[in-house]
């Protein structure tokens, strides 16, 4: 969205802000609930990154073609409405597709209803731009809510299980990391990525600070 | 937005009468209702077909040589196909039968807490030897590495292999309850040898199983003959 004197993003702005700048897992720590719970193995994550991506594209999509005749009193029913809804339609979806995917995920499909990713980014973004924008900006947050997913499910299988997609890594001799795919280890692989970023920010926002200042050393 | 300076929508949320709010509504629930309904009719058939596919994959594991599976009801009045919901005192179960027809055996369900939560087995019963000769997990959330040992556990899988279920003289109960006893004192064949270590989810299984075929099995039994082949 854009402020009175500030630029319009660009579709590629729009698109690449929720996989890289405001990564809903990394940078703005949304959704934390599927997040930990549903990433003890790839495959896990990956459905319920695209599960989520869906309704969230959806979603998005619906409430941004609707968004001049919601009144703003009715607008967060409307909008839940809409998310129930999407979320309704992927639940049978996935039913139809794999009944293995269907009970691993469990209740986390339907709490996909309650994830501030959506109703925020519909509040947020989908509300204030045209069908497009809003669709683009929620494939890009979808993706990158898909990729936090994987980073986290990956390792967790990874060290947990010694696979990789249900294929084993390390052959029989290999003894799992077991905590890894508990409750627990969603906290260490979660926090060990958050201390990654956090690092690589703080980094680059020290590499900035030093050009600036040499700029205007330079410049003087 | 409005033509005024202030960004803020709040001046003009008094002036939207009611009858707006409630068509909005009405016509993004309409819509919703839509999708809904049109999306469970179109899976429907999908979903139906998983379901069962899953629960012969499930059978056919307990139950090896099956190439057909029935669903059955048995209560007091003897037994009916399952259709609708499980009438009163009655309880499910599966017939499976070979390429031929002929009966190769029962199986059904049972279900107790476990250590994380309901713990969800099928059982095959072989009605010659009326014994349990096989078991199956369907769904649990027991802690990987411990808990799902229950179908790991080659030594714990064994006590499956002819575990007791007589009825009684009287055809009411089971002569034995099946029950879980400590890792290595089994002696019986009524008797399952817990898992040492897991011996929570362990005894959630024999209860399931006790619980199941208490019973369903002093209704199927005396109706056995009437599942004739198919």
């Amino acid at each position: 969205m854009a402020l009175p004197g500030q630029k319009q993003p660009s579709n590629m702005e729009e698109f690449l802000e929720g996989i890289w700048k405001q990564n809903p897992t990394f940078v703005m720590v949304l959704g934390m609930c599927p997040t930990l719970a549903v990433t003890v193995s790839a495959m896990n994550a990956i459905s319920m990154g695209l599960a989520t991506t869906f309704v969230l594209v959806a979603s998005c999509l619906l409430v941004s073609t609707v968004r001049n005749i919601v009144p703003p009193q009715v607008r967060i029913a409307t909008y839940i409405l809409i998310i129930a809804t999407f979320v309704t339609v992927v639940d049978y979806a996935i039913q139809a597709i794999s009944l293995a995917v269907y009970d691993a995920l469990g209740a986390f499909i339907q709490l996909i209803v309650v994830n501030c990713i959506i109703l925020g980014r519909a509040e947020a973004h989908a509300a204030k731009n045209p069908p497009v924008r809003a669709a683009i900006n929620a494939v890009g947050m979808g993706i990158g809510f898909t990729i936090g997913l994987f980073a986290l499910g990956g390792v967790r299988e990874v060290l947990g299980a010694g696979k990789l997609f249900g294929i084993s890594l390390f052959g029989p001799d290999f003894q799992p990391w077991v905590v890894m795919v508990l409750p627990p280890g969603g906290f260490f692989v979660l926090a060990s990525w958050l201390l990654l970023f956090n690092w690589l920010n703080s980094r680059k926002t020290r590499a900035d600070r030093i050009e600036t200042v040499g700029g205007h050393v330079h410049g003087a | 937005m409005s033509e005024q300076a202030t960004p803020t929508a709040a001046p003009e949320a008094p002036a939207t009468p009611s009858a707006a709010m409630i068509r909005t509504l009405g016509l993004v629930a309409t819509i919703c209702g839509v999708l809904i309904v049109s999306s469970y009719e179109g899976t429907l058939d999908a979903v139906n077909a998983n379901k069962k596919i899953a629960l012969e994959r499930a059978v056919f594991q307990v139950i090896p040589g099956a190439a057909k599976v029935e669903e059955y009801y048995a209560t007091s009045a003897g037994i009916q196909p399952a259709t609708g919901p499980t009438p009163e005192g009655g309880a499910k179960f599966y017939a499976a039968y070979d390429k031929a027809g002929a009966i190769k055996g029962i199986a059904a369900e049972g279900a107790s807490k476990g250590y994380a939560d309901v713990v969800r087995v099928l059982f095959a019963y072989d009605p010659a030897k009326q014994v349990i000769n096989g078991i199956g997990v369907i769904s649990m959330r027991e802690t990987p590495g411990i808990g799902d040992k229950i179908y790991t556990d080659k030594a714990f899988l064994k006590n499956f292999e002819a575990l007791d279920v007589k009825l009684a003289a009287d055809m009411k109960t089971l002569a034995n309850a099946v029950k879980v006893v400590k890792h290595g004192t089994k002696q019986n064949a009524w008797e399952i040898d817990a898992i040492s270590g897991a011996t929570v989810t362990s005894k959630a299984v024999g209860r399931g199983i006790n619980e199941s075929a208490q019973k369903l099995l002093p209704l199927l039994v005396p109706n056995l003959d009437k599942l004739g082949s198919k």
